[in-house]
């Protein structure tokens, strides 16, 4: 089971001290978060990409890049990256380079983003969102798999004799997951590919993301990959602790009311009734965390939300270090009980390559491989 | 043929207490009840009180997903099998509250339902509103609107005439429910039913 943080990387003014940090303190903080998430003992850290204020992270390969230089072991990551308006060519370039300079710790959540004016801000037609998805990843798989890709879609110009390079590193693209929040289509993606698929599991009911990730599972097993307890199953999760869950509540509820996506409604006592948000003690925290697993399923990937919303970064930082000391421990073992064998980790670049070495007989390499594509 | 029991949701937007609205939604349903046990049917009435459900209306607006209360609610209205719609006349439509609350309601989930509008205001000057605000909130979502609806100014409470069109209203819901009884039930859809295969999807396309 891998733990991570995700952040969607807005800049968003502090309604406690009433200062909004500047987009390069912003951008530095963000990087800093990923740094202090390895020393904290998580496995994944993971940038929204977006377009538009208030957010940040336009650029995410350039982050994850300046973080993979100051990292040794997490793995780096999107949520997500937009397949929609990326061109693919792009994104399998982009992707590549990272994963050599990271030494192979990349993976990808593909994603379609939150905002519909993003998509005639790159020439492309929100009414074909799916359509795009579809498409480009479709041509993403072909550049990462095949030396020479000749294509002809709708939504690009077409590739004639294309290589894109790098090539992935030791010939294993990155792992995919994506994320949904509301589309079956995308869910019955994943399952198609037998990629991972990832439910944000924030600001809405658990019921909403049950149907999405049952729907993906039992189409995981449709589709020949496994049986439906071992699709590749990530969840996020929104946590804000202090030792003392009172604590916790007062200093989070300004910027609860004060958030863009949950202010304004229910009072935070009914929201985290209602919703997957979980502020309280350490205990608290992974009491909440642990019905995950009742709910969806053993799954692979748990990742938590804890910046954003104008939280300042030194408490951001301090939730770093109550997660890693006395929460990541608690759900690492309590997760590992009664997990069937048969459930699988998360594809990582070290396991995809053994299990490439392991089903490719000895003496064979890669250069013939090619010839026979 | 079996007895069943038909369900039929009253949803009053009224606010005030007692509220006029309810009492002509309480007289529609009673009006319905009394024909349809005439003809050997019988029915469950739930009423949905929007007042009691403001905050959480308001709230699922904000945060996208319905509370407990608010689901129920909702529920109710979608999986019973005719629905009582009455709203106050607010400026010339219907109030805000019960336009809040079918803005919530997925815009599928009407589809064919038999549905008896209702109106209250405080002069009968303004009763046209049901025709051209209310009747085609409906349409939109495209329920079986029986052509009589009923408005009610506070005059016509104590006046000749509103009896009469309430069992004239009842009346053309109950026949569309006694018809629509008999026909034969769909199953619902499961999630899987409604997609489109993935290797369909790519197929579309025609990627070279």
């Amino acid at each position: 089971m891998q733990f991570g943080i995700f952040t969607v990387g807005d800049v968003s003014r502090d309604p406690v001290t009433g200062r909004t940090p500047t987009e390069h303190e912003r951008i530095k903080a963000m990087a800093e978060i990923a740094i202090k998430a390895e020393e904290a003992g998580f496995d994944v850290f993971a940038t929204g990409e977006h377009h538009n204020p208030p957010f940040v992270p336009s650029s995410p390969t350039t982050l994850l890049g300046y973080i993979a230089a100051r990292t040794e072991r997490i793995i780096l990551s999107t949520s997500t990256t937009l397949i929609t308006t990326n061109d693919p060519v792009k994104i399998a370039e982009d992707y590549a380079m990272l994963q050599h300079l990271a030494g192979g710790r990349v993976d990808l959540m593909m994603g379609r983003g939150n905002t519909g004016p993003v998509y005639p801000w790159f020439g492309k037609d929100i009414r074909q969102g799916i359509e795009l998805a579809v498409e480009n990843y479709a041509l993403l798989r072909r550049l990462w798999r095949e030396d020479v890709v000749d294509w002809k879609g709708n939504f690009r110009t077409p590739l004639q004799s294309f290589t894109s390079t790098p090539r992935p590193l030791d010939d294993i693209p990155p792992f995919v997951w994506h994320g949904s929040i509301r589309s079956p289509e995308i869910a019955e993606q994943a399952a198609y590919y037998g990629d991972g698929f990832f439910a944000n599991n924030i600001f809405w009911p658990k019921d909403h993301f049950q149907k999405l990730i049952g729907l993906y599972r039992r189409r995981y097993a449709h589709y020949g990959h496994g049986t439906a307890e071992q699709a590749i199953v990530g969840l996020g999760g929104q946590v804000f602790m202090r030792a003392n869950s009172q604590d916790a509540i007062s200093e989070y509820r300004p910027y609860f009311d004060h958030s863009p996506l949950m202010g304004g409604g229910p009072s935070l006592e009914q929201y985290m009734e209602q919703t997957p948000l979980s502020v309280g003690s350490p205990q608290q925290i992974i009491e909440k965390t642990l019905t995950f697993r009742e709910y969806f399923g053993d799954y692979q990937r748990q990742l938590f939300n804890i910046d954003g919303a104008g939280l300042p970064h030194k408490v951001v930082l301090e939730q770093l270090d109550i997660l890693g000391e006395q929460v990541l421990p608690v759900l690492r073992a309590e997760f590992a009980k009664n997990r069937p064998a048969e459930v699988p980790d998360a594809p990582t670049h070290a396991s995809l390559l053994a299990a490439r070495d392991a089903a490719q007989p000895a003496g064979q390499n890669d250069e013939n491989e090619r010839e026979a594509v | 043929m079996e007895t069943q029991e038909l369900t039929i949701s009253v949803v009053s937007a009224g606010l005030g207490q007692p509220s006029s609205t309810r009492l002509l939604a309480d007289r529609l349903a009673g009006a319905a009840r009394r024909q349809l046990e005439a003809s050997g049917v019988q029915v469950r009435i739930e009423v949905v009180e929007l007042r009691e459900l403001a905050r959480d209306i308001a709230d699922n607006l904000v945060t996208g997903f319905p509370g407990p209360a608010l689901a129920e609610a909702v529920k109710a209205v979608t999986s019973a099998d005719a629905v009582i719609a009455v709203t106050p006349i607010f400026n010339a439509s219907y109030s805000g509250l019960f336009k809040s609350f079918f803005d919530l309601i997925e815009n599928t989930e009407l589809i064919g339902k038999p549905v008896l509008i209702a109106a209250t205001g405080g002069t009968a000057r303004h009763s046209l509103a049901l025709e051209h605000a209310v009747r085609p909130l409906f349409a939109y979502l495209r329920a079986v609107v029986v052509p009589s609806a009923v408005y009610a100014a506070t005059d016509d409470f104590g006046a000749q005439g509103l009896d009469d069109r309430i069992e004239r209203a009842a009346g053309e819901l109950v026949n569309l429910l006694i018809r629509r009884a008999a026909a034969p039930v769909r199953a619902p859809a499961t999630e899987e039913a409604e997609l489109v295969p993935f290797a369909q999807q790519l197929a579309a396309l025609e990627i070279q």
